[in-house]
C-alpha cells in the first residue's frame, strides 16, 4: 500500500527516496531515531532533542543487535528486557520500537499531543514493547535489578538492560541498585550510561563530578568498560563484552561516551537543546544536516 | 499484629510458591522463622528504601508477589514516589507493610512516628490499604491482601499487643468494616491498632450507661462505603479515632462518605491536629497525651451525648 505523501511516515523516510530502510541496520535505526526525533520535538514542540540525539546509537545498537525480542509477540516471556531509564530521552525508544515493527511509524507523529499514548517521558501504558514508564531520574536501575533477580531466581535466559543517563547518576537510588546488583551478583544484568557529560543546566563536571567514573562502578563491584557511544561497532563489542562477563557474577555497566545533541553542528554540547525544540529556520538546517548524514 | 502478620505469611509462603519478602534491614528476631523455612524467598536489601522498592517492582514484573516489610515510615514516606510510580502505575503485586503504625516506636522520636501514612497511601491511585485492628483482625486480612491484585499498603501495630477480638476473625469479607460492639448512643469508628482504646472506651462509657457501638476498618481504601452510610443514618453523631493525622486519613475518609449522603450526622474526628509529636513517651503515653486513649475518647464520647 502506498502511503500517501503528506504522511509522517513518507516525511520521515523520505531521504531514502522511496526504498524501504534497512531498519536492522543499526547505522540507519540510529538516523532513524534522529529523523524522528527532530520531526517529534518539532511537531509537539517537545524538549531534550540533544538527550535523545546521544542516545540514539545506543538506542540503536540495542534494537538491532543485542535484544531479543519480537515486535509480533511484545509480552513473549523471553524476551530481554530493556528500561530507559533516563525516560526524557523516550522518542528515541519510541523511534525504534515503531521502525523495528511493535506500531506502526505513523503514530509517532502523535508524541506529546492530546489523548496520544506517547508521553513525553517514556510510558508502558498501551505501548507494545516498552516495559517500564520511567521520567523520574534514578528509577531504573533498581527495576531492572528486580528484573534481573527475578530471572536469576526462576533460571531463566533473558537478559536486563538499563540505559541510564549521566546526569541520572546524581540520584542516590542509582548507587543504592549499584550495592544490590553486585550483592546479589546479577551478572545479567547490562547498564549502559549514555554518558553525554551534560546534564540539566550545565557540564557534568561543573555540577556534580562523577570521575573517575568507571572507577566508582568497579569499586561497587560492577565490571566496567567505557567505549564510543557513537560508534555501533564500539557498542556491539561493548556489549559482547558484557555478555562475555556472565558467569562472573558481577553485573557489567558500559560507559558510552557520547555528545549531547550528537548530529546536528549547532545543538552538540550545547546546553540550550537540552529543552530548545526545534522550529523555523533551526528546524530546517537541523533538517538539512541530518540529510546530509543519511547512511 | 507484627507476630500475626509473621504467621498468616509464612501460611502464605507455604500456599504460594511466587511469594517472596523483601526487608530493609529489619526484623532481625521475627523474620527468623521465614529465614529458617523459606530462605531463598527472603531478600535483605540492605538499608536503602527507595530501590528496594524499585527491587521489588521488577521482582513483580517476573510474576512474584513481593511483601515489602520495614517498619514506620520506612517503607511508605521514604519509596514513596516508587511506589507511586514504579509499583501502583504498573499495576504491580507489591505488598508495602509497615510494622509501627502511629505512635508504635514513640520514645524513639518523631522520625519514627508513622502518622501520615495512611493519608499519604490512599491519595496513591490503584492501592488497596489494610488497617487492622488487632492480631485476630490481621491474621484475616493477609490472606485476602495476597489474593488482591496489584499493590496494597498493610498497617500494621507492634508485637504483643492484647487482642479485641477474643476468638478468630473468620470469613471477613473485604472490605467490611467489622462490629466489635453494638450500641444505640454513639457509634466509635477505627483504623488500625487503636482500636483497643476505642474499646476500652466503649467499656468506660458502658459504666457510666452509655452503650457505645464500636466498628473497626480493616480495610481502609476501598473503605465500606455501605456501612458508614447505614452508621450515617441510624446515629446522629460518629467518633473516628485514628492514631494519625486528622488531615486526610480515617476520618477524612469516612467524612468525604458521609458528606456526601446528606443524613445531617455528624463525624467528630479525633486523632493529631495538624502536629509532630515532639513530647517523648512511650505509645501510651503519647496515646493520652494527644487525648486518643480510652479515657480521652471517653470524655468526648460523654461531651457529645451531653451536648445533645
Amino acid at each position: 500500500m502506498e502511503s500517501s505523501l503528506s504522511s509522517y511516515e513518507s516525511r520521515v523516510h523520505s531521504a531514502f527516496g522511496g526504498i524501504r530502510p534497512d531498519v536492522s541496520d543499526p547505522k540507519v535505526l540510529a538516523w532513524l531515531i534522529r529523523r524522528n526525533g527532530l520531526e517529534m520535538t518539532h511537531l509537539s514542540r517537545g524538549s531534550h532533542i540533544g538527550s535523545i540525539f546521544s542516545a540514539a546509537e545506543i538506542i540503536a545498537v540495542l534494537y538491532t543487535s543485542v535484544l531479543r525480542v519480537d515486535p509480533e509477540n511484545p509480552a513473549w516471556p523471553e524476551r530481554d528486557r530493556m528500561i530507559l531509564s533516563k525516560g526524557h530521552a523516550g522518542s528515541a525508544v519510541y523511534s525504534a520500537l515503531a521502525e523495528r515493527g511493535f506500531f506502526p511509524v505513523e503514530e509517532l507523529k502523535t508524541h506529546y499531543q492530546d489523548g496520544s499514548r506517547l508521553s513525553g517521558h517514556v510510558s508502558h501504558r498501551g505501548v507494545p514493547g516498552v516495559e517500564v514508564s520511567t521520567g523520574s531520574l534514578g528509577h531504573g536501575l533498581a527495576i531492572g535489578a528486580g528484573l534481573a533477580l527475578g530471572a536469576k531466581m526462576d533460571g531463566a535466559s533473558w537478559r536486563t538492560f538499563v540505559v541510564l543517563g549521566d546526569g541520572e547518576c546524581d540520584e542516590g537510588e542509582v548507587w543504592e541498585s549499584a550495592l544490590q546488583a553486585a550483592q546479589f551478583g546479577l551478572d545479567r544484568l547490562t547498564a549502559v550510561v549514555d554518558y553525554n557529560h551534560m546534564q540539566s543546566l550545565d557540564f557534568v563536571d561543573r555540577t556534580l563530578r562523577l570521575e573517575p567514573f568507571e572507577a566508582k562502578w568497579r569499586d561497587f563491584g560492577w565490571n566496567a568498560m567505557s567505549c564510543d557511544g557513537h560508534d555501533t561497532e564500539a557498542l556491539k563489542d561493548a556489549f559482547a563484552w558484557a555478555r562475555k562477563n556472565e558467569g562472573s557474577g558481577k553485573p557489567s555497566v558500559i560507559l558510552a561516551h557520547t555528545v549531547k545533541g550528537k548530529g546536528v553542528s549547532f545543538m552538540e554540547n550545547n546546553i540550550l537543546w537540552h529543552y530548545r525544540t526545534p522550529q523555523g529556520e533551526e528546524y530546517e538546517a537541523a533538517l538539512k544536516e541530518l540529510e546530509a548524514q543519511r547512511p | 499484629m507484627r507476630d500475626a502478620f509473621v504467621r498468616a505469611l509464612l501460611e502464605e509462603m507455604e500456599r504460594d510458591s511466587r511469594v517472596v519478602l523483601i526487608t530493609g534491614d529489619l526484623g532481625f528476631g521475627v523474620l527468623r522463622p521465614v529465614r529458617e523455612r523459606f530462605p531463598d524467598r527472603l531478600i535483605n536489601a540492605g538499608i536503602a528504601e527507595q530501590s528496594m522498592v524499585g527491587l521489588a517492582a521488577g521482582l513483580a514484573m517476573t510474576g512474584r508477589k513481593v511483601a515489602v516489610y520495614s517498619i514506620g515510615n520506612f517503607p511508605t514516606l521514604r519509596p514513596l514516589e516508587q511506589i507511586r510510580n514504579d509499583c501502583a502505575y504498573h499495576g504491580l503485586d507489591v505488598k508495602i507493610v509497615c510494622v509501627g503504625g502511629g505512635f508504635v516506636y514513640g520514645s524513639l522520636g518523631m522520625s519514627h512516628h508513622a502518622t501520615e501514612d495512611m493519608a499519604v497511601m490512599r491519595a496513591i491511585p490503584g492501592i488497596t490499604c489494610f488497617t487492622p485492628g488487632d492480631p485476630a483482625e490481621t491474621e484475616a486480612v493477609v490472606p485476602v491482601m495476597f489474593d488482591t491484585p496489584g499493590t496494597c499498603y498493610l498497617r500494621l501495630g507492634r508485637g504483643n499487643e492484647p487482642h479485641v477480638h477474643q476468638e478468630r476473625v473468620e470469613n471477613w469479607t473485604f472490605p467490611e468494616a467489622i462490629r466489635v460492639r453494638e450500641g444505640k448512643d454513639i457509634a466509635l469508628l477505627t483504623a488500625g491498632g487503636i482500636l483497643i482504646e476505642a474499646w476500652r472506651a466503649s467499656c468506660l462509657l458502658e459504666e457510666h450507661g452509655k452503650n457505645a457501638a464500636v466498628w473497626s476498618f480493616p480495610c481502609l481504601k476501598p473503605i465500606d462505603e455501605n456501612r458508614i452510610r447505614q452508621l450515617a443514618e441510624e446515629y446522629t453523631d460518629l467518633i473516628t479515632v485514628e492514631e494519625h493525622t486528622i488531615e486526610g486519613g480515617f476520618g477524612s475518609a469516612v467524612c468525604e462518605i458521609v458528606a456526601e449522603c446528606g443524613s445531617g450526622c455528624r463525624v467528630h474526628r479525633m486523632g493529631l491536629k495538624d502536629c509532630f509529636a515532639s513530647k517523648v513517651g512511650t505509645q501510651a503515653y503519647l496515646r493520652h497525651w494527644y487525648g486518643m486513649d480510652a479515657e480521652g475518647i471517653e470524655t468526648r464520647a460523654e461531651q457529645i451525648l451531653q451536648g445533645k
